[in-house]
């Protein structure tokens, strides 16, 4: 509840502002057009600032919810209640075919094909027919319930705000869940989520969708409040507006899209009236200086507006300490007999003329303890990368339990019972500890983006939660637990990952230089731990370089020297091995 | 249709097609050296045309002055970073380039401006005020964020673009205006008639092209400008002044840029924010070229340019339209061809 506390606060103060006497009607018209704006500015906050997938093409979607409504009110005589499904549908259809298309383009295409259509397609409207050219749809019937009609601006705020603040409460929801935790995690890149069963594409195309319905109820809401449509809000200078708004309020905050929305429009304001004195009467100035403004933004303070305010707040919001008595179903076992858990036979990999792993074949049976050394470049990190579907084999088998992986993609891996961590720590840096495991269990949970925003997900997530919370205390970071990621020293982060490969309730644990970073004490209780989940039943395969660590820990060992097996045995027979000898310190002389 | 309006048109959509390509190279190579991607170059060639216009009718453009004022906050940012270390030689240089320079370009103005003054003086001042814009453009909003992902390197440069766009509505007024032809002779071949215009705007792609190719393949400069781009830090280890290579892009971009929009001019009435439109043309051809590609970007602008002249003929309502969508299939095939391996950095 005391969580809910500032919103409700919120949430009456806005109910109370049209009410207050003497209000001047301009100052609803402002907020009014706040609140349009904070709708679609809030989906750029997840699309943009949340998933990292920039859009300057947001305004088009407007469009595509305003010329629904418009079409349907004017020439079918529909009632605008009935036509909202409809513009919600018609954005997030045209959300799907564009998304398919641009959401798997890579850092800057993305950002430039949503410019490319964002244009396209304020030219398709300002040319078809059907859409009165540039003259637009006007006469749009007012929303009305029953026979109150919504006419006037302080009629519509009600509706406006009440969109607002239901978006604004649904996007929280939404952040804080499992599939949350996965958008979350595309903007440090996908090999990480999808190593713990993330679908990125599907998340990517998800957020798009969604950022595109909530413009889409914004350009219903808009073409219900100015009861026409023109196609001169939805073009390419809108577009980058909404995206200056998110920017300005803080890219990664639900309320910096309102906040942000509230500081453009009023400055916009403020602009158009006193500009044309500085100027002599021209129009659009405010484009000057809202475009110094974001270059001067980006310089000084890139991440906006909010957390800068945020970060005056005499107090801290509690977070929630999770309940670890519930508990979570361990995941379904693959009926296998055979001791032999994975099994590599000639693995390959070739990248153009460098062979990097060269018909390397290696076993590692359950309960077992198995390092993987060589020297730098030996291949190891590329064999994991083998073992887990990120990279594709040129020739040869991995096969886990006997069933054959066949070059599947890391998320078919991890649900074979293989997790991993990486050698350069792949953590999400502004979430916190017991967020960032709590990816490891995403396989384990199945509550989807339409329950979590209703919180219908409560159960299954508090599991989640819950299983997340044991993982960190059996690694010993519990301490921790509440802390950003980004903020532990890179010794902990590592063990961080391994809480979150543990969240996946594998069989075989691929550690990548786990005692990287680690003091000597902490490499002892590291290497306790993986006694202790050894004797449990799982096994682990190791890449480290501390060879006191391994010769202690390993039940057996496989060397590679550029990309070829030349040992494999007990650490005692290694490290007498004249071959292994000769890869580490060269020749004898 | 008969052949000669499909030569008609397939001759226009190559002139226009020229001119993208020009923008298209200027576009790769700022990426290629700064990761800027340049949205404000379609500025540069509204800047160029219409300062060229506004200097052969006998008035002195405001963009004399906008140079001025940006070398001086270019001259101010130059002095606080290097605030630690002030010394005479680097005070002295940075006043000649950000000062002298702009102001000495002004008076420049000032003196040689009338109804009178021949074409190619006019040509060299409105190059040389676009030069200086380019050149203190990066100075000022790129080069403190250098180090940056290339997103917010690319949401830096929609600002300027619309800084630069509003600043041009007060330079040249909602007015469009048209300059003088750069020479009136004309051949003639068949029914296509060449005129001395389009043959420049013809030669000097195709000399952009090869001086930009053999400038990135053979030269020094050019090769430590692409290495900057790899990476800025291995570049500076190795003794490549960065900011340097940085500022180099922006010149080169800015004088492609004014140099395309003095081409077209006299051919079309170009108004302050026709540039974005042409500039985002020469992006599609960029794009198609993968932003890396100078032949390949060449041959995606004739193109585009070829696209729109057939759809301007064929349903000139949906022109903008369909060439703005030929981008889609375009990087439907780019993502198709090359599924995302690397990690993003930020």
């Amino acid at each position: 509840m005391t969580q809910r506390l500032p919103l409700i606060i919120f949430a009456l103060v806005m109910a109370v502002i049209p009410l207050v006497p003497d209000i001047p009607p301009f100052w609803i018209v402002l907020l009014d057009n706040i609140g349009l704006a904070a709708l679609v500015a809030m989906g750029l906050v997840l699309l943009t600032g949340v998933g990292g997938l920039t859009s300057f093409g947001q305004a088009a979607f407007c469009g595509f919810g305003a010329y629904t409504t418009a079409v349907l009110t004017t020439a079918y005589g529909l009632s605008p209640w009935l036509t909202l499904p409809a513009s919600l549908l018609v954005s997030g259809i045209a959300a799907v075919v564009l998304g398919i298309v641009t959401v798997r383009l890579s850092g800057h295409y993305l950002p430039l094909g949503t410019i490319a259509w964002g244009i396209g397609l304020f030219y398709l409207f300002s040319k078809l027919e059907f859409l009165g050219r540039n003259d637009g749809i006007s006469g749009i019937p007012p929303l009305s319930i029953g026979s109150f009609k919504m006419l006037s601006p302080d009629a519509i705020y009600y509706a406006i705000w009440v969109a607002v603040l239901l978006s604004a409460l649904l996007t929280m929801n939404l952040l804080d869940s499992r599939t949350g935790r996965a958008i979350r995690a595309l903007r440090r890149g996908h090999v990480a989520a999808e190593a713990f069963g993330v679908q990125t594409p599907r998340a990517k195309l998800l957020v798009f969708i969604y950022a595109a319905v909530l413009a889409g109820l914004s350009g219903w809401l808009y073409a219900h409040f100015q009861r026409a449509a023109n196609p001169t809000p939805f073009g390419a200078q809108a577009g980058i507006e909404y995206l200056f708004i998110a920017v300005v309020g803080g890219a990664g905050y639900v309320w910096g899209a309102v906040l942000g929305a509230g500081i453009v429009v009023v400055l916009k304001e403020v602009l158009q009236s006193y500009l044309p004195y500085i100027f002599g009467g021209q129009s659009q100035l405010e484009t000057i200086v809202f475009g110094i403004m974001l270059v001067l933004l980006l310089q000084l303070a890139p991440s906006g507006v909010w957390p800068w305010l945020m970060s005056w707040l005499p107090f801290k919001p509690a977070r929630k300490t999770p309940d670890t008595s519930l508990k979570l179903e361990h995941r379904e076992r693959a009926p296998g007999s055979s001791s032999v858990l994975l099994h590599i036979e000639k693995a390959r990999k070739q990248f153009g003329g460098v062979i990097a792993v060269n018909d390397v074949s290696f076993d590692v049976n359950a309960r077992e303890i198995v390092a993987l050394i060589g020297p730098n470049g030996a291949g190891k990190s590329t064999t994991f990368n083998l073992i887990t579907g990120v990279l594709t084999a040129t020739s040869g088998k991995i096969s886990v339990l006997g069933k054959e992986v066949e070059n599947a993609p890391p998320q078919e891996v991890v649900k074979l019972g293989v997790s991993r961590t990486f050698q350069h720590v792949k953590l999400v840096p502004d979430m916190t500890v017991l967020e960032n495991v709590a990816i490891g269990a995403h396989l384990r949970g199945n509550s989807g983006a339409i329950s979590s925003m209703l919180r219908l997900d409560r159960a299954d997530e508090a599991k989640l939660l819950a299983e997340a919370a044991r993982q960190i205390e059996r690694v010993g970071l519990s301490d921790q637990i509440d802390q950003l990621a980004g903020s532990l020293s890179l010794g902990q982060q590592r063990i961080v990952e391994i809480a979150r490969a543990l969240c996946v309730d594998p069989m075989l644990l691929l550690l990548d230089e786990p005692a990287a970073g680690l003091r000597h004490m902490e490499k002892q209780r590291l290497a306790a731990l993986l006694r202790q989940l050894r004797d449990g039943g799982m096994s682990v395969l190791l890449v480290e370089h501390d060879m006191g660590f391994v010769m202690d820990l390993a039940d057996r060992i496989v060397v590679l020297d550029f990309g070829t097996k030349i040992a494999e045995g007990t650490p005692a027979a290694i490290k007498t091995n004249p071959e292994v000898i000769k890869a580490y310190l060269g020749a004898a002389a | 249709m008969n052949t000669t309006i499909m030569l008609f048109l397939l001759q226009d959509g190559i002139t226009n097609g020229a001119i993208y390509a020009l923008l298209g190279l200027a576009l790769v190579l700022v990426f290629a050296v700064t990761r800027v991607i340049l949205i404000p170059q379609g500025e540069f060639v509204t800047y160029g045309a219409l300062s060229y216009a506004m200097l052969a009718t006998g008035q002195v453009p405001g963009t004399a002055q906008l140079a001025v004022a940006m070398g001086l906050v270019a001259f101010a940012l130059d002095l606080f970073f290097a605030r630690k270390a002030l010394h005479a030689r680097l005070v002295m240089r940075s006043a000649a380039l950000n000062i002298v320079f702009p102001v000495a370009l002004l008076g420049l103005t000032y003196a040689l401006v009338g109804p009178n003054t021949p074409i190619a003086v006019n040509i060299a001042l409105a190059l040389l005020i676009v030069a200086a814009i380019g050149l203190f453009l990066y100075r000022i909003a790129f080069q403190p964020i250098a180090h940056t992902s290339v997103l917010v390197l690319l949401i830096a440069s929609v600002g300027c673009h619309l800084a630069l766009q509003g600043l041009g509505l007060v330079f040249f007024g909602a007015e469009g205006l048209r300059g003088p032809a750069l020479s009136n002779a004309a051949v003639t071949a068949g029914p296509l008639r060449f005129t001395g215009q389009s043959l420049a705007v013809y030669g000097l792609t195709v000399a952009f092209i090869v001086a930009l190719w053999l400038f990135f393949g053979y030269t020094k400069t050019g090769k430590a400008l692409r290495a900057t781009a790899v990476n800025r830090l291995g570049a500076r280890l190795v003794g490549i002044r960065t900011t340097l290579s940085g500022q180099i892009a922006f010149l080169l971009a800015s004088v492609i840029g004014a140099l395309s929009g003095i081409l077209i001019v006299p051919i079309t009435t170009l108004y302050y924010d026709t540039g974005f439109l042409i500039g985002l043309k020469g992006f599609i051809a960029a794009i198609i070229g993968g932003l890396v590609s100078y032949p390949l970007t060449a041959v995606a602008a004739i193109l585009v340019g070829i696209v729109e002249a057939f759809s301007s003929f064929y349903a000139s309502n949906f022109k903008e339209v369909i060439v703005f969508f030929l981008i889609l299939p375009v990087l439907v095939l780019r993502s198709l061809a090359a599924p995302q391996v690397e990690e993003e950095k930020d």
